[in-house]
């Protein structure tokens, strides 16, 4: 196959599509768009949760097994802690660092734990920027209801407006520990636009934001001397007599043995459940995302919410092969690029929404339209050089050395050929339910970030999930350094467990898998 | 595209029916992978379990910096292992954790950064040029010249250099000086932004802006509408 005749049909139609507006579409005509082509839309791949807090709501399957998955913590372990800390934070990405960095600023003793390294996150991955009203023409209110429009109103007003609010306040922390955020000649923060934004409200670092900001965090939580627990996976969490939450039980990744950290208070802050692979999608995901906060969340009690939604996002790589699922960022659409289909037209307004481009990609490629590589996979075209017709050559270095860079380690010149894309597992809308302080419906469990649900609705914006992070993040670990001061460690047992089992039992649910995840199934067995 | 990537296998059904495959050696020891997936599929592929050394998958994290070498060459070069793809007669080993020491200081308390820089890495201005980490760097940063930069005390340039900088710390090993270049370059990078870069004036207005309510009228009018009130207004702000 010829991918240059392929690239052709983008080169010859480039000139053609920059005379077009494409208008973004009315909101019955967005639901028709997503119902009949979004996944969240595809019946088969739902069933409703056996038992639990959210028994008989629907949700993937992938997610249902995990949150009926059994532990594999004994009843009987022996619960003598290794560690004590007021705090323990579960996860070292951004919501992790956030929260034990405000946490430890207040005096709290905290212990940070990740199954992976210190900064191995999704968090790292983000480019496109972070959503804060800081621009004259714009305000929280105007964030607020963008950010509704693009959850189909389904958002949790509190925590929106909690969120949109505290943005100013985390830009200038971030400024303040060294973050170099992209400014204008007069020294204010550049804002770009994202989609389905009416004002341009991004805080970039060129296309390095979130591994600008992890730099700093990490860096800073070093600095800070905070009690470090690496390649530990949370397995299960520990409650007292009452039901609240006292610790956690970890497994270490290397040699397998158990260790018990007594807390007076928990933030989950582990992330989302992109290697779940629902519905066989690839995944922009980190290696660490199995979903692994629901699952201890949930056999400890607290209810989640909106779990039958996620967000597909609009450009994961296609082609080559070894970037199949990778993000390539939105960035592009954002500064003007083009999605084109097989024959060269325009097919969505690229700023609309991630759930409705991502639709409207499906729609193209399923009524025969996309573009059909010689691996077999099946996209549309992002037209990259058209940045470099549009503002300049050397536009795409300066403004996105990061996917120049991605792309040119395959051979892949995005100045000159466009790439091609299909929607990638990106972001789970929902998850644990919490208050405006992070705080879930068991007492002293706290969830910050993506393993949280409410704030986002049935589709996140582009850039509020690094805000979501900071402002949780923060919150959370500021409410529980208040806390614990006047508290005492409360007794350890895996009471909650007990009950878990029992109900599974009972219920009869069979073929039990053991959840959190902890790491994705990768390795071909013999 | 729906199902075709099979979760319980590292490299999809689309990498397996590639016909060719090629010989690459892993850490010493000779396997046959499909030609063309990455090194890191390649490690799970020949039934290595990996819990160290990987991490985003998307080449930021910096956790799988990789040794390699291809076929009769004798220069060893260094990647991310989650972003290359075998070549036939390849040889490679995941790096592991280099312990590089990194100083630990306060920004805001720091009587003078520039100075200060020869007190927390007194090893930085000991460079003997040989450029090992310029070559080392799997993010073709220049390396070498980031820390002379920090050294010459121009700290913006530095942290336009480490832009880039994935934190792998393959530059680090490399260094006959001892420096870890890329922890002198976070360093340098935030002093940077700390105490040279000036305060954005926008947003401290806005700060004082939502401290001084100015936004609670319009938070009022907007939280007591019905959900389609609220659906009507969100509708019909443009830009």
């Amino acid at each position: 196959m010829d991918i240059q005749a392929l690239h052709d049909v983008v080169h010859r139609s480039r000139d053609a599509r920059r005379q077009q507006t494409l208008p973004k579409l009315s909101p019955a005509e967005r639901d028709t768009l997503i119902k009949k082509f979004h996944p969240d839309h595809r019946e088969a791949a739902y069933r409703p949760v056996s038992f639990g807090p959210n028994e008989g709501d629907l949700t993937v399957r992938e997610l249902a097994s995990v949150l009926e998955g059994d532990s594999v913590v004994p009843d009987d372990l022996s619960l003598t802690p290794h560690y004590e800390a007021d705090v323990l934070v579960v996860g070292g990405g951004g919501a992790g660092c956030a929260a034990a960095l405000h946490a430890h600023g207040q005096g709290a003793k905290v212990l940070l734990a990740t199954k992976l390294r210190l900064g191995d996150s999704n968090s790292v991955m983000a480019q496109g920027g972070m959503q804060i009203a800081v621009a004259p023409n714009d305000s929280p209110v105007q964030h607020f209801l963008d950010t509704l429009k693009g959850g189909h109103m389904k958002n949790d007003h509190e925590l929106l407006k909690t969120m949109v609010e505290e943005g100013p306040s985390i830009a200038k922390w971030l400024l303040e520990l060294g973050v170099l955020f992209d400014r204008d000649d007069d020294g204010n923060l550049h804002v770009k636009k994202g989609g389905g934004s009416t004002k341009a409200r991004l805080l970039t670092c060129s296309d390095y934001t979130g591994l600008e900001i992890m730099r700093v965090l990490k860096d800073e939580v070093l600095n800070q001397k905070i009690q470090l627990l690496e390649f530990a996976a949370a397995v299960e969490l520990l409650s007292d007599e009452h039901g609240a939450c006292t610790g956690a039980v970890f497994q270490d990744l290397d040699n397998k043995r158990f260790l018990v950290a007594a807390a007076k208070t928990v933030i989950l802050a582990t992330g989302g459940i992109g290697r779940l692979h629902i519905q066989g999608f690839p995944t922009s995901n980190h290696y660490g995302a199995t979903g692994d906060g629901l699952a201890l969340a949930y056999r400890i009690g607290a209810p989640l919410v909106q779990i039958d939604t996620f967000q597909y996002h609009p450009s994961g790589g296609v082609y080559p092969e070894q970037l199949v699922g990778q993000l390539v960022t939105e960035g592009i659409r954002s500064e003007g690029g083009h999605l084109v289909n097989g024959r060269g037209e325009r097919f969505v307004n690229e700023l609309d929404t991630r759930d409705v481009v991502s639709s409207s990609i499906i729609r193209e490629c399923e009524e025969g339209r996309g573009v059909r590589m010689p691996t077999g996979r099946v996209g549309v075209w992002l037209d990259t050089p058209l940045l470099e017709a549009e503002h300049g050559e050397g536009t795409l270095d300066k403004h996105f050395p990061a996917m120049v860079r991605q792309y040119a380690r395959y051979g892949v010149d995005i100045r000159k050929d466009p790439v091609l894309i299909y929607p990638t597992l990106h972001y789970q809308n929902g998850g644990v339910k919490i208050d405006v302080n992070g705080e879930t419906s068991v007492k002293n469990l706290f969830v910050a970030g993506e393993t949280s649900g409410g704030l986002h609705g049935r589709n996140r914006l582009m850039g509020n999930s690094l805000l979501d992070l900071m402002v949780f993040g923060k919150r959370s670990g500021l409410t529980v350094a208040g806390r614990v001061g006047t508290m005492s460690h409360g007794r350890l047992t895996l009471n909650h467990l007990q009950r878990f089992r029992i109900e599974a039992k009972k219920r009869r649910v069979t073929n039990q898998v053991t959840s959190p995840v902890v790491l994705p199934a990768y390795t071909e067995q013999p | 595209m729906t199902g075709s990537f099979d979760t319980e296998k590292a490299v999809s059904r689309e990498e397996a029916l590639q016909p060719q495959m090629v010989t690459v050696e892993i850490a010493g020891k000779s396997f046959r992978v499909p030609a063309g997936i990455t090194l890191m599929k390649a490690l799970w592929y020949t039934g290595h379990e990996v819990t160290r050394g990987a991490g985003c998958l998307g080449g930021f994290c910096g956790a799988c910096a990789t040794y390699y070498r291809t076929r009769d060459d004798p220069k060893v070069k260094t990647c991310l292992g989650c972003s290359h793809a075998v070549e036939d007669g390849m040889s490679f080993s995941f790096a592991p954790a280099f312990p590089a020491r990194k100083a630990t200081y306060d920004l805001n308390e720091l009587e003078n950064p520039k100075q200060d820089l020869f007190t927390l890495y007194p090893e930085a201005p000991l460079c003997r040029n040989c450029n090992a980490c310029t070559e080392a760097c799997p993010q073709q940063i220049d390396v070498r010249e980031g820390v002379w930069k920090a050294v010459f005390g121009d700290f913006k340039a530095v942290s336009e250099t480490f832009m880039d900088c994935v934190m792998c710390g393959m530059c680090v090993p490399v260094c006959i000086a001892d420096i870890a270049p890329n922890l002198v370059g976070v360093y340098a990078s935030r002093a940077y932004g700390v105490r040279e870069m000036e305060k954005p004036p926008g947003l401290f207005d806005r700060i004082q802006a939502i401290a001084d309510g100015r936004y609670n009228d319009d938070w009022e009018r907007i939280l007591k509408m019905s959900d389609d009130e609220l659906q009507q207004t969100s509708a019909t702000i443009t830009s």
